[in-house]
């Protein structure tokens, strides 16, 4: 009976260890403290319908920043717990982790910062910007986006359910590989809250992928051939048809191991013919072509800034295109590099190696592309320019080791070795991070308003690097010394031990520069009326599309439609001079809260077959079912904003500007700096509590 | 104009401070290895040997490439930067010669890395033999959670979480698995590694060149025993190697079914044991367990 109801779940299951407790109560403070400030500030019916069920691509965007920032904040802390542990694990002493604790906390790790991170700032970013760049007031598929945002948030909520029930994640790696990931060899709930939470989030990954491909290829403004897009459009286009390929190969993977864990069969495991070494090639069929998916796009912010900064063109438009293009079909055939250690024959090796090494081609290509648009310009170096400038070492450095890792006979030395995960770090840190870090300095002022500060960012900026040198180098020479990753214990003999510490320290560099961007944030926010963008819109002296329009755009994007005539769209009209609008009618989509309900029923289906509980799978189910027949019905999605309506709001929002435009000091000397920020919030604290300031909320 | 230039000014400290930074890291990492084990810049072994030549020559290529890329995107960087008053602005297009060396450079460097790679990838296979004058030895390897049980079949030994070679030497481990996930088998310091698996025999070929004890682990993770799955591997004289033989064969221990149902239950940390005589038929009984369960299994 006890079985029916809650499947597996026990008594057990509830949190009793440290962390499963802390996670528990910092959830449940999180939720309390979020709850009251929205009930105090009578706030919830705003979230709710300017927030949660927007269906507006800017919204999600930013929605989708902040949960992967927090996602963040999260896999940072798992890194600190990781580096402490190797700091301190040497000879007699065995750290403050178990063996098994210490390995669900870098799987953990892996997945957040791939799935929940890296994942979230690139969705979020082609969210807000490919829209506005193709001159589209929305995407192909409105609903189709906010189901695919919902579906991550709650792979989100499954990858962090273990906190409140069954204690434990996956102790695998971040592939849980096969046959470890096996019911013989992981019997407990961990990999089974790996499998559901990859499973919705990436269903919801497909979905989104599909969506970007129909809005790019069918919604582009008239006259912007494909030829004519805006590069990052470009990247995120090759990065999505990849998504496209390679996540519903995920998903089946995925599945194999459910019914493999679940139902007993043999695809995956030791005994009754299972094959192990399918699931290796099948999950680095998805694998390695993932990570692409999070570079492309990020080499389209570098091909954007670049060429704002220097005020030129790119160097060679076509070559960035086919660079793209080359990296994004090349990165299809090369998964078999992350093995070549199982046992193929020199020849299977020797191919992908090969193939691994021309890919090396149009990425260099991509980089040697840049230094031409860069010469004979005329560069400004705002922190945008700065991440930039600090990816390329990064990056070159990634390159280098990716490479020699990309050789056999050296990989047979370097794989599974701190070498290897200093690489990926290098290649994930310096071009995905640094490119999102770039990307949303350079479009912060169009997300807002008002430029970030510029001091306190550029001290980010150096704190980032030198915590990435300080945490990475020493990883490198490890690998070197023959320390493998993952290690959660090693002997004092082998004089590791001052080098873990180095990574140690280095990591919490990156966390002082990780809180200068929080504190970057909250000073742009407190001065965010001296920071004002008086340039109506156009604070860099932008090429493309999303610059000609207001700061924040307008729910509707674009007031008209534009004609496109070249590449660098914007920077003709503006050579051209603007032409005065003509108002029409738009249509635009509804709100809708379909997303969330089905997300929500998925995310119980994902629990319920975590701990086998037989009518929550069937309700789910069928309440996912249900809700979108009544979607299907539901003939009343959209709506007409009459052109007048739309020229009353531009005259208002105009007049509203041009009140800002009288004397604004917009000099970046005058931006705050991060002690001037601590004295303003203790000076804040100190009067909220003395006047009593809390009482009138 | 005045607070642009004081503003270079600021990041010219900067960046002298990054320097500085930069060169204090590198030397106290210089100080924190010397005279530590760096194994894969210490070959003692003939196939370590090339793959550190390969790889010195694969980093020496990549630099040649990489080192002028850089210094070149930062020199551009500099010399056309807002605030040199050298810098004039123009919406200067690539030329044709441009594209091109743009594409044929890295082109240029990626063949002649592949044309290296090829040859050297079916010369440095793991499965091919190492002709030498010495006869080869064979070790078959069972990797077990979580410890390394190693078989000399013509010394007629066994051992757990150790090996002793004899220098010069060509092994030949046949490696294979029971009960424990993939597993890798590793000695930095000879040679790249290999993963073991049920119901496969995997072939790594190595030979030792210098006397000395070297770690070996599995570097790729099969459970919670993994960190602690380490043994190691002595190199010695013929007449050393030998002379261990002949002492382990009179040790007490004896690898029968037994024992091994012992050695099959997980641990970890294994202690190393030396056992002088095993059950000729365990090696291919182990492959065989698998082998007929997938039969079996299609019988259902």
């Amino acid at each position: 009976m006890k079985e029916l109801l809650v499947g597996k779940l026990t008594w057990e299951s509830l949190p009793h260890q440290w962390w499963t407790i802390a996670g528990t109560l910092s959830f449940v403070l999180l939720g309390v403290a979020v709850a009251v400030v929205l009930t105090y500030t009578k706030r919830w019916k705003w979230l709710w319908n300017d927030w949660l069920t927007s269906v507006d691509p800017k919204k999600i965007g930013i929605m989708y920043f902040i949960a992967g920032f927090g996602m963040l904040l999260r896999g940072g802390l798992d890194v600190l717990m990781m580096w402490l542990q190797q700091a301190l694990s040497s000879g007699n002493s065995h750290g403050f982790l178990t063996a098994e604790h210490y390995q669900e906390i870098f799987t953990a790790h892996g997945n957040i910062m791939v799935f929940f991170v890296a994942m979230a700032f690139i969705f979020g970013l082609i969210n807000y910007i490919v829209p506005l760049q193709i001159g589209a007031r929305d995407l192909a598929s409105p609903l189709m986006n906010t189901l695919g945002f919902w579906l991550f948030i709650g792979g989100i909520v499954m990858v962090n359910m273990f906190f409140v029930f069954g204690g434990e994640y996956a102790a695998t790696g971040w592939l849980a590989v096969a046959p470890l990931s096996g019911k013989e060899f992981s019997p407990g709930a961990g990999v089974d809250y790996w499998v559901w939470s990859l499973m919705i989030s990436g269903v919801g990954t497909t979905l989104g992928a599909i969506n970007f491909i129909m809005t790019i290829l069918k919604m582009r403004a008239p006259g912007m051939k494909l030829l004519k897009m805006p590069l990052f459009t470009w990247g995120s286009l090759c990065s999505m048809m990849m998504a496209v390929t390679v996540f519903p190969l995920l998903t089946a993977t995925l599945f194999l191991v459910y019914f493999d864990r679940a139902l007993g069969t043999h695809f995956f495991t030791t005994t009754g013919g299972g094959d192990p070494m399918m699931y290796t090639n099948l999950i680095w069929m998805w694998g390695h072509p993932e990570v692409y998916v999070l570079i492309l796009p990020a080499f389209g912010v570098f091909s954007e800034v670049v060429s704002t900064f220097s005020r030129k063109p790119i160097a060679s438009y076509k070559s960035a295109v086919v660079g793209m293009i080359g990296v994004s079909v090349l990165a299809l055939s090369v998964w078999l590099h992350h093995f070549f250690t199982m046992g193929a024959g020199a020849n299977v090796n020797a191919f992908f190696g090969l193939m691994t090494t021309i890919i090396a081609v149009p990425t260099s290509v991509l980089v040697f592309n840049w230094i031409a648009t860069m010469y004979k310009g005329k560069i400004r170096f705002e922190t945008p320019m700065l991440w930039f400038l600090g990816f390329v070492a990064i990056f070159a450095i990634g390159g280098i080791s990716g490479v020699m890792l990309a050789i056999p006979p050296v990989d047979f030395q370097l794989h599974n070795s701190l070498f290897l995960v200093a690489h990926f770090h290098s290649t994930v840190i310096g071009g995905v991070l640094f490119g999102v870090f770039c990307a949303y300095s350079y479009w912060f002022p169009k997300f807002t308003g008002f430029r970030l500060n510029e001091r306190i960012g550029r001290a980010a900026f150096w704190f980032w690097i030198a915590g990435f040198c300080l945490s990475f180098i020493p990883m490198y020479i490890l690998g070197l010394m023959g320390a493998s990753r993952r290690l959660d214990h090693y002997d004092a003999s082998t004089g590791w031990q001052p080098l873990f510490i180095l990574m140690f320290i280095g990591g919490l560099v990156i966390a002082v520069g990780v809180a200068l961007q929080v504190a970057q944030i909250l000073a742009s926010f407190i001065e965010k009326k001296r920071l004002l963008d008086t340039t109506n819109g156009d604070p860099w002296n932008g090429r493309t599309l999303e610059w000609s329009t207001q700061s924040p755009p307008a729910f509707y994007n674009f007031t008209v439609i534009p004609h496109v005539s070249s590449v660098d769209a914007f920077w003709s009209m503006k050579k051209h001079g603007l032409k005065k609008p003509v108002y029409e009618d738009i249509h635009m989509p509804k709100n809708t809260a379909v997303g969330i309900y089905i997300s929500l029923f998925a995310t119980f289906a994902s629990f319920a077959f975590v701990w086998d509980i037989v009518w929550l799978i069937v309700a789910s189910i069928i309440a996912i079912i249900v809700t979108f027949v009544i979607r299907g019905f539901n003939e009343d999605s959209e709506y007409t904003l009459p052109a007048q309506k739309i020229q009353q709001l531009e005259e208002a929002r105009a007049h509203k500007n041009s009140a800002h435009h009288t004397a604004i000091n917009n000099d970046p000397h005058h931006d705050m700096s991060t002690w001037e920020l601590v004295a303003y919030l203790y000076k804040f604290a100190i009067d909220f509590v003395k006047n009593k300031k809390w009482r009138r909320i | 104009m005045a607070k642009k230039n004081k503003n270079w000014l600021r990041l010219r400290w900067v960046l002298v401070l990054f320097l500085t930074f930069l060169a204090s890291l590198s030397l106290l990492l210089f100080y924190l290895v010397q005279g530590k084990n760096i194994a894969l810049l210490h070959p003692r072994g003939y196939i370590a040997h090339q793959q550190y030549s390969l790889m010195l020559f694969v980093v020496a290529i990549l630099l040649i490439i990489g080192i002028p890329a850089l210094v070149t995107l930062y020199i551009v960087a500099w010399r056309y930067r807002e605030s040199n008053p050298k810098t004039v602005m123009s919406e200067h297009k690539a030329s044709k010669s441009l594209v091109a060396t743009i594409w044929i450079v890295p082109t240029f460097f990626m063949i002649v890395i592949s044309v290296v790679m090829w040859p050297a990838t079916h010369k440095l296979a793991p499965q091919k033999s190492i002709a030498s004058e010495n006869k080869p030895l064979t070790i078959q390897v069972i990797s077990l959670r979580w410890k390394w049980l190693f078989l000399y079949p013509e010394q007629g030994i066994a051992t757990v979480n150790f090996i002793q070679l004899p220098i010069n030497t060509p092994v030949e481990f046949e490696m294979t698995a029971d009960e424990v996930p993939m597993s890798s088998f590793w000695i930095p310091n000879l040679g790249g590694q290999l993963y073991t698996m049920t119901s496969h025999v995997n072939r790594l070929n190595l030979m030792a060149n210098t006397i000395g004890d070297y770690p070996g682990s599995t570097p790729e993770i099969n459970g919670a025993g993994f960190t602690g799955m380490k043994f190691t591997a002595r190199v010695s004289s013929d007449a050393d190697f030998n002379q261990w033989v002949k002492k382990t064969s009179q040790s007490q221990n004896i690898l029968d079914q037994n024992s091994y149902k012992e050695l099959l239950k997980p641990s970890e940390a294994n202690p190393v044991v030396l056992y002088s005589d095993f059950d000729g038929t365990l090696y291919d009984s182990v492959i065989m367990k698998y082998a007929g369960s997938a039969e079996g299994h299609s019988g259902h």
